[in-house]
């Protein structure tokens, strides 16, 4: 097989697979991996109703000369300009000379009691449980956590047949009001709100609630709400919870990209701050489906060195940054879900971690070194956000492997520097 | 590949396979995540003995993970069902 590739586009969600089209289409050869059976994404989930957008660009990108590996998770690189992904037939070095991380985002997790239940989901994690074939027909399912997603994963569920006894949204009514607002210079989200809105109906809707306490014995059986003052009891089957989303940066700071306040920092044409390394979608800020389309497209274009084609859509692009401000706005976490988690709630799952036991730490270094939170299989990816929310820690040093990988995958031979063969 | 077996989904055959002995079915391209929760069963035990299940659905908190066909700590979100496969969850 051919290990070198002119561009290896990592991720194939919306901005990967705009990357590796533009990019191929450029001319240059093109290698698209995604650790997921199929391209898509999370928003382009593979088993669920795609949206013509969604289907065009698949259909692109299946005409186009890009080389799919789905399947394939990188885990290292263990050279300059090699990345080292792993796959069920073991492990493969990829030689690019342009890499795009389009890794996309991962939900935020905060503890409360219970959370660790079976049963209880992230809002996202839910929908990808059912469009991966989990029947929801019947079930009763509270959505709660914060962000347009909540919005969309109802609407998702109650299609499929779900029993959507509430959705509940942390932030008050009247910052959604504006974030509403601001939507209407966007024709195509506001429909497709309106149409979520629609197959949810029948939901009670609640704003500045969320669940203080998940219970049951051996899996979910009821959630306590608060709204306010108020405390009320909902038997349900599944809780669907996630706030917001957080950016899978892990990649792109492995390779030494500057990072700004966690996303990854990049340039007009969505270079990052290391030559022949770019970065599209959620990684750079949580924009949505489109302006990771846009980023996507841009890097492919800039990566396969089409310049002028790639500059031309920068206007575009930063029309749309408006909407990743107002989305931080109104998704801006409610300082009180800080004391959802009580002394003996886990934080970190990988290791059973309380709560307590970290709060005796001061950062996020301490806390790893003497009680294992973050050290799991999950290396932080659940409790560093929740960490980062809860103590003001900022989660630090990733390292290779970027994932738990087969001892065989690190310890295969590290290919030379094709410089040095020169 | 990646769009041929949903719409056909309704009348292929079902996939059947093992989950800790007992035989589940599920529509073609299920992971094997999806096929544990169908099963009823936790996919692992944790370090302090707590029943777990999938959180994120996206390979990325690992509670997912299973032993498929005697490889242990296999991420059953990514995986797809496949006829005959041996799942055992701890």
């Amino acid at each position: 097989m051919n290990t070198h590739f002119q561009v290896v586009v990592i991720g194939a969600g919306p901005a990967g697979i705009a990357a590796a089209t533009a990019a191929a289409r450029a001319g240059h050869t093109v290698a698209l991996l995604d650790d997921n059976p199929a391209p898509g994404g999370q928003i382009w989930r593979h088993g669920g109703h795609l949206p013509a957008t969604a289907q065009a660009r698949l259909a692109a990108l299946r005409a186009s000369s890009a080389v799919p590996f789905y399947g394939w998770r990188v885990i290292d690189h263990p050279a300059p300009q090699v990345i080292r992904a792993e796959h069920d037939a073991g492990c493969t070095d990829l030689d690019y000379d342009r890499l795009i991380i389009a890794t996309g985002a991962r939900e935020r997790f905060l503890p409360f009691p219970g959370w660790t239940l079976p049963n209880v989901c992230g809002a996202g994690g839910l929908d990808a449980l059912v469009r991966a074939g989990l029947p929801i027909a019947g079930k009763r399912v509270v959505v709660a956590g914060t962000g347009p997603l909540l919005f969309a994963v109802a609407g998702h569920l109650a299609a499929a047949g779900a029993k959507i006894l509430a959705i509940c949204e942390q932030a008050p009514l009247a910052r959604l009001a504006g974030f509403a607002g601001g939507l209407l210079t966007s024709p195509s989200r506001l429909l497709q709100g309106a149409g979520f809105g629609f197959t949810a109906r029948g939901a009670r809707f609640h704003t500045s609630c969320w669940p203080v306490a998940a219970q049951g014995t051996t899996r979910l059986e009821s959630v306590i709400l608060r709204k306010g003052s108020r405390e009320w009891t909902v038997p349900c089957d599944y809780l669907a919870c996630g706030f917001h989303l957080v950016p899978n940066a892990e990649l792109a700071e492995l390779l030494g990209c500057r990072l700004d306040d966690g996303f990854v920092a990049t340039d007009d044409l969505q270079q990052t701050s290391i030559e022949d390394i770019y970065c599209a979608g959620e990684p750079t800020s949580i924009g949505g489906v489109d302006l990771a389309l846009i980023e996507g497209e841009i890097a492919g274009l800039a990566a396969a060195g089409n310049l002028p084609q790639a500059r031309s859509l920068i206007a575009r692009r930063n029309s749309m940054h408006g909407f990743v401000h107002a989305l931080d706005r109104a998704c801006a976490l409610d300082p009180q879900l800080r004391q959802l988690a009580r002394q003996e709630t886990i934080v970190c799952r990988c290791e059973d971690v309380e709560c307590g036991v970290l709060r005796a730490h001061d950062s996020w270094r301490s806390a790893k070194l003497h009680t294992r939170c973050g050290m799991g299989p999950c290396q932080g990816r659940v409790c560093g956000a929740a960490a980062e929310f809860l103590f003001g820690w900022t989660a630090t040093s990733v390292r290779p492997p970027l994932f738990p990988a087969l001892v065989s995958s690190l310890t295969a031979a590290i290919p030379q520097d094709p410089k040095e063969n020169v | 590949m990646p769009d041929s077996g949903r719409s056909k989904s309704a009348v292929a055959p079902a996939v059947v396979l093992s989950v800790n002995g007992v035989s589940v079915s599920v529509i073609p391209g299920s992971t094997v995540a999806a096929a544990v929760c169908i099963a009823g069963a936790p996919t692992r035990t944790s370090v302090t003995g707590q029943p777990r299940a999938p959180l994120c659905g996206m390979g990325i908190c690992l509670e997912c993970r299973v032993t498929i066909d005697g490889t242990p700590h296999r991420r059953s979100c990514q995986i797809l069902c496949a006829p005959g496969m041996d799942v055992r969850t701890a």
